[in-house]
């Protein structure tokens, strides 16, 4: 890392979020002159040309890629169309002790006069809890699923490699190709069509004119800089400016500052879920790399400065604030960019490249949050690609996280990709498997199996509101066999992904009528040549998720109900369920045997492991394969973010043993300390999962730091993956510390700011995290040299 | 179907020989080092370990003893043996006892150890045995590798060599890879250190590099032991003339410690022992300079 780079990522991290008004006071202005004067598609390309035209330029001391969301690093703009923060979220977002962002008097002032006043009633999450059926409100409030889309608009996709063969005015040649081609004789869509393709046209101008503003900036800088070497920078600074968006780029430079001003454009346009991401990366930049080398107008160590600048960029765009059950689903400033290194080329050649290797350099070097970083790792890639990976993993802080490039392309397939637009996708956000630049899939919610599973043994009653949410499925010591319980069960589980799916349709309705993105659309195919927004069915393929949580946990349930109920009989259901609404006080004895004399998740044992496939098998046949309002289908992914700890918090005591509140396990990861036989048990266990018929599934192994210090360490890690990969396994990430230097860290958090752990899905520093998410974290199995065996029971 | 007694299977263990492998501890060993990290590992059945500082002192564990036996007392593990029933187990609702070795069968270990075929298979791993002393259990130990060699798995066998020659000779075109530990070639310390003679250790490893070709030679470095000049000057006299594969130095660690009490036992070593990284560097420092292959 040179000085240039070090001080810029030193500025990054040290810069404090806080909330910018400048987006919110544009917004409220265009939409006070235009809204109800125009069409939707139109007054959104309106607002985003005066976003382009009218927010600050920052140009950074010293950068080399420029653009910046807010007026300067860490200044986080808020989305009032989609989410308007009352004076009292304001009040919070400053003053909690996680994830805060600073609010200026001036912001609070601002927010009070001219944004609430407008937007009061007008705003998406408005206009949804408007919509939303008492049932659905209910099930909210009791924890029983989240909503993705209440404080943030649906994005959720990855750019592929038409950016950078493309320009903004060869997607404008495009766009006014199918406006001249439309039919008004024979197409009733003809004028939503025109409508949509207008103002696509607008904002691939206003994002030309934005690129502009930052030539125009760059080129003053330079008159009035007495360094003649920044001078030569800032001038070559305006040449890129000048081209790129406007055309395609020409060198790995322009590449990159391509790609930059794209994903301004996503994410100033909207608050998408995910942000947005370049995805295969050293696919995309491999051909500008291989012609500068090859000319002599690019080395080695200029590609990586411009790639460290580029990765500096991301660190300084925090995720917009969150609040509720928003913030307990997802309490991080990470917005899930996630690069993704290696994997296999469109032609299923091995994709790994110099750029591939140059990327986890960068990687290793920058250890920043942001932007996240995964490698795909193929049958084809070398293992010396994957050693190089695990080179990194072992040191500790989470990235990059691996995933089986081979499954991701089954997934895809599977839900009828073709191969071509397979092999170019790969996977974002946390675990999810993607056709970058031509899907849209959107996370909707995540769906807390666990409670499900409580209200089931209440008959339908959900203890901690006091309030009848499903159906009256039997009283608990009713059920006379395992299979009576599962057979309620599956008639909860789909009362409560009918009322999910339902309210997702409504909203999904909203988002395509009122709140289209067309400078989105123009990138994602086919949105040009259907006509149609991304958040309206443009995109070629399109999928709704649901996402599981708490399988570990759920699984020990009911195993725990099947061995010591109905098998062997050592408890009554009905002493289970008095254990369990005492939280265990005075059923200590019951507890230990519920969580020490079950056969539990995660130890290759093929008696809880089966549960597992038949409870996923479950989740799957309810949810997946129903329509969405966009053409496409739902489906199901196995991820939870940090939201199994909010749902522990909403769950009683369960029957695995664990008491009330206390976080569930996450992703597909057995629960915290129940895996006893090593990383390869955890292993055979979660393969078990048909991960293939999933669209992500998540799973965390930790270790102690000397159990991989050497080199029989480096070697166990990629045999382990490559293991996991060969049993179709989707994705692994590792947590590399010990459990005593976490305590430490709770106890001093001031000498361990630095410390970086795996969540899930994604990296955060552990002093940002939540104390119960600390010690989930702290609570998880460390695998490392000794194990007690026990024989299967 | 053969039987025998062991204490722990440990997947995932990838410092026990190539990749990744599942090493089977079995249970009994002839010697008593004063170091040994598993004292669990040395008597041959099973039996109680108690954890003490969990202990409440409710006294249900005695009410269950079948024989009388009192195994804790004023919140200490005695060192007597009992017959290890484990009825009291059950009954401990602070979990403080468990149970420490078990007898199974060749059956159930080869069970276990075929759960993670696929990680030999791509890593070149494969099975270790180990202990106290696999060899004490020879037909047990012969079983398991036949076992293992029809399901082509590769082979390992730790041992401290102290076991009739013919038991060796016996199971030794069953193995793989031998790992050979080596103490002490001094002969009155060794059995001061490890209750045993060394005579027969040597002369094993010497007959046995004349019919197997693939020995590391492990050598548990313990400063104030076996660290000093002499020893080690001793150990490369001893080790230079046979074909073995190299020497792999293990530092002095107290992982195992606190084990001892719970077993009734006391550690005659120092607790403390801050230099063991260091002896080991000089050790192997000075092996090499004396012409031994450091592996």
């Amino acid at each position: 890392m040179n000085q240039r780079v070090q001080r810029l990522r030193e500025e990054s991290l040290s810069a404090v979020p806080h909330i910018s008004i400048e987006r919110a006071q544009l917004v409220t202005e265009i939409y006070r002159e235009h809204s109800g004067k125009v069409s939707v598609p139109v007054l959104r390309a309106l607002t985003f040309a005066h976003l382009m035209e009218k927010k600050s330029i920052h140009i950074g001391e010293g950068e080399l890629i420029v653009g910046e969301r807010g007026e300067r690093p860490q200044a986080t703009p808020t989305y009032p169309e989609l989410c308007c923060h009352s004076l009292k979220d304001l009040d919070l977002i400053n003053s909690r002790e996680k994830i805060s962002f600073q609010v200026s008097d001036r912001v609070r002032e601002i927010q009070a006069q001219e944004i609430i006043p407008y937007w009061q009633g007008r705003s998406m999450r408005d206009h949804i809890f408007n919509e939303m059926s008492e049932e659905w409100i209910n099930c909210y409030e009791a924890g029983i699923f989240t909503e993705f889309m209440e404080q943030r608009a649906p994005g959720h996709t990855v750019a592929d490699d038409k950016i950078y063969r493309f320009g903004m005015r060869d997607f404008q040649t495009q766009i006014r190709e199918q406006i001249a081609k439309l039919d008004f004789a024979h197409d009733p869509e003809a004028y939503d069509k025109r409508e949509q393709l207008r103002a696509m046209d607008m904002c691939a101008e206003a994002l030309i004119r934005f690129a502009e503003r930052h030539a125009e900036k760059a080129e003053q800088l330079a008159t009035v800089t007495e360094d003649a070497e920044r001078r030569r920078e800032l001038l070559q600074i305006a040449q890129v400016c000048r081209h790129v968006p406007a055309h395609a780029p020409r060198n790995f430079w322009e590449a990159l500052q391509m790609y930059w001003f794209v994903h301004l454009g996503v994410i100033t346009e909207l608050n998408t879920w995910d942000s947005f991401c370049p995805g295969r990366l050293d696919q995309h930049l491999w051909p500008f790399y291989q012609a500068g080398i090859a000319e002599g107008t690019l080395t080695r160590d200029e590609a990586k400065e411009l790639l460290q600048c580029f990765w500096i960029k991301f660190n300084n765009q925090p995720a917009p604030p969150k609040v509720g059950v928003t913030l307990a689903e997802s309490g991080t400033y990470t917005d899930f960019a996630n690069i993704n290194v290696g994997g296999l080329r469109p032609d299923g050649a091995d994709g790994v490249n110099e750029v591939s290797f140059l990327l986890l350099e960068v990687i290793d070097e920058m250890r920043l949050l942001q932007p996240s970083s995964n490698i795909q790792l193929s049958k084809k890639n070398p293992d010396r690609f994957l050693r190089r990976a695990c080179e990194i993993v072992r040191k500790g802080w989470g990235q990059p996280s691996i995933f089986n490039a081979d499954a991701v392309v089954q997934e895809l397939l599977r839900q009828g990709k073709s191969l071509a637009d397979a092999r170019a996708g790969g996977t974002s956000g946390c675990v999810e498997t993607g056709a970058f630049g031509k899907e849209a899939y959107i996370l909707t919610g995540y769906l807390n199996l666990v409670k499900i599973l409580e209200i089931t043994l209440h008959n339908g009653f959900d203890p901690r509101t006091g309030k009848q949410l499903g159906p009256k499925t039997g009283e608990a010591d009713q059920f006379t066999s395992f299979e009576d319980l599962i057979a309620a069960y599956k008639q909860q589980l789909e009362h409560f992904v009918d009322i999910k799916v339902q309210g997702s349709n409504i909203i999904d309705r909203l988002y395509a009528t009122r709140m289209p993105a067309p400078f989105l659309s123009i990138i994602i195919d086919d949105c040009i040549t259907k006509g149609k927004d991304y958040n309206a069915g443009g995109a070629r393929y399109n999928t709704n998720y649901i996402q599981g949580v708490g399988i570990g946990t759920l699984t020990d349930c009911f195993s725990a109900i099947k061995e010591h109920v109905f098998t062997t009989g050592r408890l009554t259901m009905a002493e289970l369920m008095q254990a369990l609404a005492a939280d265990f006080a005075g059923y200590e004895q019951e507890q230990r045997l519920l969580s020490g004399a079950t056969p539990r998740y995660g130890n290759d044992l093929d008696k809880a492991d089966n549960i597992m496939r038949e409870l996923f098998q479950l989740f799957y046949t309810t949810v997946n394969g129903r329509p969405t309002v966009k053409g496409g289908v739902y489906r199901i992914n196995m991820l939870p973010t940090t939201c199994h700890v909010y749902f522990g918090s909403v769950t009683g005591a369960t029957p695995d043993g664990r008491q009330a509140g206390q976080p569930f396990s996450e992703g597909i990861s057995p629960v915290q300390g129940a895996d006893r036989h090593g990383p390869t048990a955890v292993i055979k266990s979660a393969s078990k999962m048909d991960h293939l018929m999933t669209g992500g599934t998540l799973l965390n192994l930790k270790f102690t730091p000397s159990l991989l210090a050497d080199e029989a360490g480096i070697k166990g890690l990629m045999q382990l993956v490559r293991t996991y990969f060969r049993l179709d396994g989707h994705h692994v990430q590792f947590n590399v510390v010990d459990a005593a230097t976490l305590r430490a860290a709770q106890e001093n958090p001031e000498q361990y700011r630095d410390l970086i752990v795996r969540v899930a899905g994604y990296s955060d520093y552990f002093c940002n995290l939540s104390r119960p998410l600390q010690d989930e974290i702290i609570a998880r199995t460390e695998h490392q040299q000794f194990y007690l065996w026990q024989p299967q029971r | 179907m053969q039987q025998g007694v062991i204490f722990n299977i440990q997947r995932f263990s990838i410092h026990d020989g190539p990749g990744i492998r599942t090493t089977v501890f079995l249970k009994g060993c002839p010697l008593n080092c004063a170091w040994c990290h598993n004292p669990e590992s040395q008597y041959s059945l099973p039996e109680i370990m108690v954890r003490s500082e969990r202990c409440r002192g409710c006294g249900a564990c005695l009410a269950a003893c079948n024989q009388g036996k009192v195994l804790i007392k004023e919140g200490k593990r005695q060192p007597q043996r009992c017959a290890a029933c484990g009825n009291c187990i059950a009954l401990c609702t602070q979990g403080a006892l468990e149970l420490v070795g078990r007898p199974v069968t060749t059956e159930e270990v080869m069970q276990e150890i075929m759960k993670d075929e696929l990680f030999y298979d791509q890593s070149g791993g494969g099975v270790s045995f180990s202990g106290g002393e696999p060899l004490l259990q020879p037909a047990f130990l012969e079983s398991l590798l036949l076992a293992s060699r029809q399901q082509g798995l590769h082979t390992v066998v730790d041992t401290c060599g102290y076991a009739p020659w013919e038991v060796l000779a016996r199971v030794a075109s069953l193995v793989d890879l031998f790992l050979y530990d080596v103490k002490l070639i001094d002969a009155a310390r060794h059995i001061e250190y490890t209750g045993q003679p060394n005579q027969l250790i040597l002369e094993n490893l010497q007959r046995l590099t004349r019919i197997h070709g693939e020995i590391e030679v492990r050598v548990p470095i313990i400063p104030g032991v076996n660290n000093d000049q002499a020893s080690l000057a001793k150990l490369a006299d001893f080790l230079r003339p046979l074909p073995i594969l190299g020497v792999k130095l293990l530092p002095y660690h107290t992982f195992g410690v606190a084990k001892y009490a719970h077993l009734g036992q006391s550690y005659r070593l120092p607790e403390q022992l801050d230099s063991a990284a260091e002896a080991v560097q000089f050790g192997a420092d000075y092996l090499r300079e004396a012409g031994i292959a450091l592996l």
